[in-house]
């Protein structure tokens, strides 16, 4: 495999390179000024309203060029008062990763190389559990699950209140919006993978190549903040479903609607009245790594 | 101005002047540069794929080289120290050639941060004014600001001093006197902060130990000087420039405690993980022991333990560190010791096991190897030219005006 | 005085109220159903039951039916505590009946569960218990027990999982045509 993979690599050295020298960092010589643009786009957060108004503009063509269909790209404001928090009943999950495709589905996640923004573990019982994750397995495939003697985890960006991704990035191109959503902003990031070092819960995940996605299969609805399609060499994470759960109404995220056992729960951790503020008070819950106090906005939770 | 322009023309054109052996070895040095950059411009295109750095080892062996680069860089003020403040003359004479190898070897590291980006066409965003540079809160602006200060404090340095020798004047130390100064704790202050880029992440408990910088520190001023005593014999062999041996042997002397030090604070990370056994140990157990039977970095651990105690005997020792062959074994031992430590050996434990308990055993792939080797050879260029520019302006050789009545200072 | 008018009126209405919705308490009944349900998930030409048993007269005594041969095999619901009649109304079969002898319609059915699962009814009303869908701020679907649980055999059944993620080693730098991408598995699972 791996000498397979060396030969490819001689074989491929010139041609690469002189692909390569044509795709070269800077956009020297191009004629098409939306490069230039790109270039130049300026941090998210510094763009005026006209200025964000162009920039949906181009990647709306952009993208349309690409996928050939229209995908709308929004930039839905956080509501006040809305604080979004998450909740996963472990005695539940069975481990079926419903979530992990419907959420790569939904947030338009590479199909090559594969990104799956949900990590789903599983423990034998009798393992040492949440303080050491070593003896999880993420590539468990049996026939039917869940399996007797095992229990299931799944994992994604906990959103936390103190996220450490945010405090290290050098560009400040990751930040967390007021509605709690942990957010990157694809056109800032330089890809310098600080943020995935920094991440306690291996939540990050990086375009190692450019992602590819069947024009079929792209989710035409799109946020700027979440689903848009991403780029080469760029961070991503979960963002809550930004694109379904900012809204008045708004939608559940796509991993909440999929699951088959209802072990998903979300919502205002603002308001009283909200399952997770139900789940909170009558459940118990904890949150993890909580020594290393990122206040998670993800709560485990065990039902019965 | 004009003037100064010719100058430095005249400066610069001491690099095309040379024996065979100097054009062989820059033309391989720049062959190496060649075949490293076509392999850059294949990751270019295809991205970060073509190493083997995955989500789960999201830094590899560029990262580990800038690593161990830094600590070169900093290990300069090892030479300042004795010169500048104890006025120690033998080191004194040589000095610039430390303060040289800091120049390349940050330059080196500046590379090896730069290509182990994702986006480089956004190398502006992480500008300090240009770009939105998440100062203070982010290490690595801390240590964009850090690096390339130091870079400028030495470049200035070494160019002034160029610049006054040539010109046939004693240059005056009053002027670059408090650059020199600084010069000591901004290359503390280069490794301190590199350390604390990965101190600071309490999602990695290998990383996450207030060892970690003293650490840094004194396997830096191992490396370092043991690379230095290695160039320095290299320059009095190819030039005239006379380097006393009493000067290596004080450098030598330097490393000798630095590697005892070293040694001690390994030891003492040893007992802390080991008798504590948590669940932190994971990391260290996997460097020296192997876990689940992963154990693709045990012997070259072992290696760097078996180089670096051997190396600290050779040097604790006057009758072998004052022998240049038994010398020259222990640089070499320390330098690849600390190499293997401080670059692999630090930056993938932090990420095994994962933080979700994964475990991926990452190597570097053919590209990584062959844009590292790229690296290194530009550092060498570089060091070498510069080298080339610098040492005829120290014997004498080299003046912009012809000196009155007296000779050159050498 | 007008405030205490408003609460009489208040009072009188929510009696009315529970009277009115006499198979449970008036505090459940402010929880229940301002959700939609979707209908109950009968098989094919079961319902109504009152087709075929209009005619017949109910015997309650316990036995093996020779009707609805496949439930009885499958019966696996503290199936030595009770049977059929025991949650079907012997007399009008298009309801349910609770212990107390109220009758409910199949779309209420979770009263008819919430009388021993008391707890995971107040997790359901809450939106805990059970899969939720639609606006978090907004119109919730809920489901029935039964959406998820078969009334007569009610553990949940096992599940063919998704494939497991590309391990890091076997992900591989290759450009591929769009039908050559490989498709997400999950299909038109919603």
């Amino acid at each position: 495999m791996k000498s397979k993979k060396d030969k490819l690599t001689r074989r491929n050295f010139l041609k690469g390179a002189a692909a390569g020298t044509a795709t070269l960092a800077l956009p020297v010589g191009t004629s098409d000024a939306s490069v230039w643009e790109a270039f130049f786009q300026k941090h998210f957060r510094e763009l005026n309203k006209d200025e964000v108004a162009d920039v949906i503009k181009r990647l709306e063509e952009e993208y349309k060029e690409k996928y050939k269909k229209d995908v709308k790209v929004k930039t839905t404001d956080a509501q006040p008062g809305v604080l979004f928090s998450y909740g996963l009943d472990l005695s539940r999950c069975i481990g079926c990763r419903r979530c992990v495709y419907a959420c790569a589905r939904e947030n338009n996640q590479s199909r090559d190389p594969q990104i799956h923004w949900i990590s789903v573990l599983r423990f034998e019982q009798g393992e040492k559990f949440v303080s050491n994750l070593e003896e999880a397995d993420k590539y468990y495939y049996p026939e039917k699950v869940p399996e007797d003697g095992h229990f299931y985890m799944p994992i994604a960006c906990q959103q936390c209140e103190n996220p450490p991704c945010v405090k290290v990035c050098p560009t400040k191109a990751t930040w967390k919006e007021p509605d709690g959503i942990v957010v990157v902003d694809y056109n800032w990031c330089i890809g310098c993978r600080f943020c995935m070092a920094a991440c306690p819960y291996g939540a990050r995940r990086f375009n190692w190549a450019a992602p590819q996605i069947a024009k079929e299969e792209v989710n035409p609805d799109t946020h700027y903040l979440g689903n848009r399609p991403r780029y080469k060499g760029v961070v991503e994470k979960c963002t809550f479903c930004i694109q379904r759960t900012r809204g008045n109404p708004g939608r559940y995220p796509a991993c909440v609607e999929v699951c088959p056992v209802g072990a998903r729960k979300f919502g205002n951790l603002l308001d009283p009245e909200s399952e997770i503020r139900y789940c909170l008070e009558h459940k118990r819950v904890f949150r993890l790594k909580e020594e290393l106090n990122t206040a998670p906005k993800f709560y485990y939770f065990f039902a019965t | 101005m004009f003037q100064l322009a010719k100058n430095f023309f005249v400066f610069l054109s001491q690099v095309t002047k040379g024996n065979k052996y100097y054009f062989a070895w820059i033309g391989f040095l720049s062959l190496l540069v060649l075949l490293g950059l076509i392999t850059y411009i294949k990751q270019l295109d295809n991205g970060l794929i073509v190493t083997n750095m995955r989500d789960q080892v999201s830094w590899g062996f560029y990262i580990s080289n800038f690593t161990y680069l830094v600590g070169v860089a900093a290990a300069a003020v090892l030479l300042v120290v004795p010169a500048y403040l104890y006025n120690f003359k033998p080191i004194k004479e040589i000095v610039l050639f430390g303060e040289l190898l800091a120049v390349s070897a940050i330059t080196m590291c500046i590379l090896f941060v730069v290509i182990d980006m994702g986006r480089i066409d956004r190398l502006w965003h992480v500008m300090p004014f240009i770009g939105n540079m998440n100062f203070p809160s982010s290490l690595l602006a801390w240590d964009i600001i850090v690096l390339n200060g130091y870079l400028a404090i030495n470049l200035t340095i070494s160019f002034y001093a160029l610049y006054k020798m040539a010109n046939s004047k004693e240059y005056n130390l009053q002027i670059i006197k408090p650059l020199i100064l600084l010069s000591i704790p901004w290359a503390v202050s280069i490794h301190t902060v590199t350390a604390f880029l990965y101190n600071g992440l309490a999602s990695r408990p290998f990383w996450n130990a207030s060892i970690l910088a003293p650490r840094f520190l004194t396997s830096a001023f191992c490396a370092g000087p043991a690379i230095m005593i290695i160039i320095f014999q290299i320059i009095r062999k190819v030039s005239k420039i006379e380097i006393e041996n009493k000067a290596i042997f004080k450098i030598a002397e330097l490393v000798a405690y630095a590697i005892g030090i070293n040694l001690f604070l390994l030891a003492a990370e040893f007992f802390k993980e080991f008798y504590s056994g948590s669940v932190h140990l994971a990391p260290m157990e996997y460097l020296y022991f192997g876990l689940h039977h992963h154990n693709n970095l045990v012997p070259w651990m072992w290696t760097a333990m078996i180089f670096n105690i051997t190396a600290f005997l050779i040097f604790l020792r006057p009758q072998t560190r004052e022998n240049l062959f038994t010398l020259n074994i222990g640089c070499v031992l320390v330098m690849t010791g600390i190499y293997i430590e401080k670059g692999m050996g630090l930056v993938i434990p932090g990420f095994i096991p994962g933080t979700l308990g994964e475990i991926y055993e990452y190597g570097p792939s053919f590209n990584e190897k062959m844009i590292t080797i790229g690296v290194w050879a530009f550092g060498a260029l570089i060091y070498t030219l510069l080298l080339k520019c610098a040492i005829p302006v120290y014997t004498g050789e080299l003046r912009f005006y012809k000196p009155e009545g007296s000779v050159g200072n050498q | 005085m007008g405030v205490q008018k408003a609460i009489c009126l208040l009072i009188g209405l929510g009696l009315i109220f529970s009277l009115r919705a006499s198979p449970v308490n008036a505090a459940d009944k402010d929880k229940i159903p301002k959700y939609s349900v979707p209908p109950a998930p009968f098989s094919e030409g079961i319902f109504p039951c009152s087709d075929c048993h209009e005619d017949m007269e109910p015997d309650p005594t316990r036995r093996e039916l020779e009707e609805h041969t496949d439930i009885q095999e499958m019966f696996d619901h503290a199936s030595d505590q009770r049977w059929c009649l025991d949650c079907h109304n012997a007399n009008d079969r298009d309801k349910l009946r609770l212990v107390n002898g109220a009758l409910i319609s199949f779309e209420e059915s979770y009263y008819l569960c919430g009388q021993c699962h008391g707890t995971i009814f107040r997790d359901w009303k809450a939106g805990v218990h059970g899969k939720r869908t639609g606006e978090w701020n907004g119109k919730k679907i809920y489901r029935l027990c039964v959406h998820c649980h078969n009334p007569h055999s009610p553990k949940f059944k096992p599940l063919t999982p998704l494939p497991p993620p590309v391990r890091p080693t076997e992900i591989e730098n290759r450009k591929l045509n769009d039908d050559q991408i490989p498709r997400n598995p999950i299909g038109d699972i919603q």
